[in-house]
């Protein structure tokens, strides 16, 4: 096994980087600037039961090493996803994560059995967390027998692995993660942004339509580690960490806060080769940091 | 197509009050770009990057201009970069203006503050090939007021302040009625003028560019979204845009 490779529930990836949800569309883009072929895997953008539009304009706003984004979930629902999305990341051999979301619990079910499906998906990432959509989402991401509920039902509608995409904006990281374990998750993802406001001082209000949004960047990596490590100690299953990542020393304090692979969000903005950099510059790390592999580096930030 | 570059900074110069205007040299964005284009620039210290449209091609001397407002601190920052930098940008991002068969035809372009520099790259364009040019730009103050003279050696031109110390006092759309006729209009600026220009000339063939803030300005992000009738209910504007058929769009 290569240095790089890691083995997670679903996914056997070449390396542990990957785009994360909601910043990558569904790839097309950024195929236009390299061959995603490189990446370790994928995680699409969030589908719904149906198209949705989103929230007005503007949905984006910048903040001290970060931004605040309220896009409310924009997508064209799980069919033409699965239509004409799916097919075109087929054409790569890497791991296609679904980033599976809903209002209602019966939404979450009809989304994962469509992609449940497809050939194509290995595995579904579990969006209760995303704190920009009134009537669902966060509601399911912020009480533990909530997520549970959710979780157990998403996991009965498909075979496919399940990566619960916890939530920030609680007061207990830790009864959260264990909460959706203990209902079958296969995985963690962690974190989705942390609720936020700006408002805009020639005008007097705040700049996003929505009002509020998440916030993401560096600024929330010292959150994100936090809650990695924390989360780390109590519960069994991998982690898929995500929250500020934009160089590859982020990526190895990442893995030695025990998650087993990252994910790349806001950084993709800055500079839309960040993936295939950092998946170059990881060997390099990885020895200066005296391992052998991402596999011997991971978790060990909890000491021997 | 997009690509990531760095630019040198030939010149940089504040030609009208808090608007900057800079001279880039990169031979592929020269080589490429199409007016009604924008590049995604990046600023040290900021997260996101700003799109800023394209007033000038030079092919010869591979450069492009780009003006823009200092609005905010990534614009004030971008406004104390000096002579001899490198800035990263991606670019030419966006799709340009559409303009075939205008050859011996006439068109009107309304350009309000900082978004009349990409219609001056249209006008000059279109200019050398032989179309006559008429031109509506607004502004809020004289001292705001830049190009103008650039613009009066492509053709007619009129001069709106909204607080009548230049020009015509009032809006664009208070004077276009003055321009006689023309087969076709561009217009790029603030919301509120392309609504109201774009009622006045709802007869006449037309075409906006918009600007909205943007995350990735490269179509992943879904964050510059502009309702239309037609294509699943939105278009995005640094992908699918900036430029779009005035009835395409819901302003």
């Amino acid at each position: 096994m290569s240095e790089l490779a890691v083995n997670l529930p679903g996914l056997q990836m070449k390396n542990p980087i990957m785009p994360a949800s909601g910043c990558f569309g569904f790839g097309r883009e950024y195929s236009d600037f390299y061959d995603l072929q490189q990446l370790g895997a994928v995680i699409m953008k969030a589908a719904t039961g149906s198209n949705r539009y989103g929230n007005s304009t503007p949905r984006v706003a910048e903040t001290a090493s970060g931004m605040l984004n309220a896009i409310g979930l924009q997508n064209p629902g799980v069919e033409k996803i699965i239509e004409t999305e799916v097919p075109f990341l087929a054409n790569y051999s890497i791991p296609i994560i679904a980033n599976v979301a809903g209002s209602t619990l019966e939404e979450y079910e009809m989304v994962a059995k469509a992609f449940n499906q497809t050939d194509s998906v290995h595995a579904l990432e579990l969006n209760i967390s995303c704190p920009n959509v009134k009537e669902g989402g966060i509601q399911f991401g912020t009480n533990p027998e909530m997520a549970a509920n959710v979780t157990r039902i998403v996991k009965k509608a498909s075979n496919l692995p399940v990566y619960v995409k916890l939530s920030p904006n609680v007061s207990d990281i830790v009864s959260m993660a264990k909460a959706v374990e203990e209902a079958g998750a296969d995985g963690l993802s962690m974190i989705n942004t942390l609720s936020g406001m700006q408002i805009h001082l020639p005008s007097k209000k705040p700049i996003l339509a929505n009002q509020t949004g998440g916030l993401s960047g560096p600024a929330i990596k010292p959150v994100a580690i936090r809650m990695v490590y924390e989360v780390k100690k109590h519960v069994q299953i991998p982690i898929i960490g995500m929250g500020g990542i934009s160089n590859v020393d982020d990526v190895i304090e990442f893995l030695l806060a025990g998650a087993s692979a990252v994910a790349v969000g806001t950084a993709n903005f800055q500079n839309p080769f960040i993936c295939p950099e950092l998946i170059e510059e990881l060997p390099n790390a990885l020895s200066k940091y005296g391992f052998l592999s991402v596999e011997d580096a991971i978790g060990k930030g909890h000491g021997a | 197509m997009i690509r990531k570059e760095n630019l040198l900074i030939v010149k940089s110069t504040e030609i009208a009050r808090e608007t900057t205007e800079m001279v880039l040299q990169n031979q592929h964005i020269s080589r490429t770009a199409q007016p009604g284009q924008f590049l995604h620039i990046g600023i040290e210290g900021h997260t996101l990057r700003r799109p800023i449209s394209i007033a000038k091609i030079d092919k010869k001397n591979e450069t492009v201009t780009v003006l823009f407002k200092q609005l905010g601190e990534g614009t004030k920052a971008l406004s104390n970069y000096q002579e001899g930098m490198q800035i990263s940008a991606l670019g030419p991002s966006g799709n340009g203006f559409p303009y075939d068969n205008l050859l011996n035809k006439t068109i009107l372009l309304v350009g309000g503050g900082i978004g009349i520099p990409p219609l001056y790259c249209l006008g000059k364009e279109l200019a050398a090939e032989g179309v006559t040019i008429k031109a509506v730009l607004g502004f809020q103050t004289a001292d705001s007021v830049f190009y103008e003279a650039a613009f009066k050696e492509l053709g007619e031109t009129l001069i709106t302040t909204n607080d009548g110390s230049y020009g015509h006092h009032g809006f664009v759309t208070d004077v276009i009625g003055k321009m006689g006729d023309y087969d076709c209009y561009y217009t790029c600026g603030p919301m509120a003028m392309l609504q109201a220009v774009t009622t006045k000339l709802e007869h006449q063939s037309g075409y906006v560019s918009l600007e909205e803030r943007m995350g990735c300005g490269v179509g992943a992000c879904f964050a510059c979204v502009i309702p239309t009738e037609t294509q699943g209910g939105y278009r995005k504007i640094c992908k699918d845009g900036p430029v779009f058929a005035a009835n395409e769009v819901k302003l």
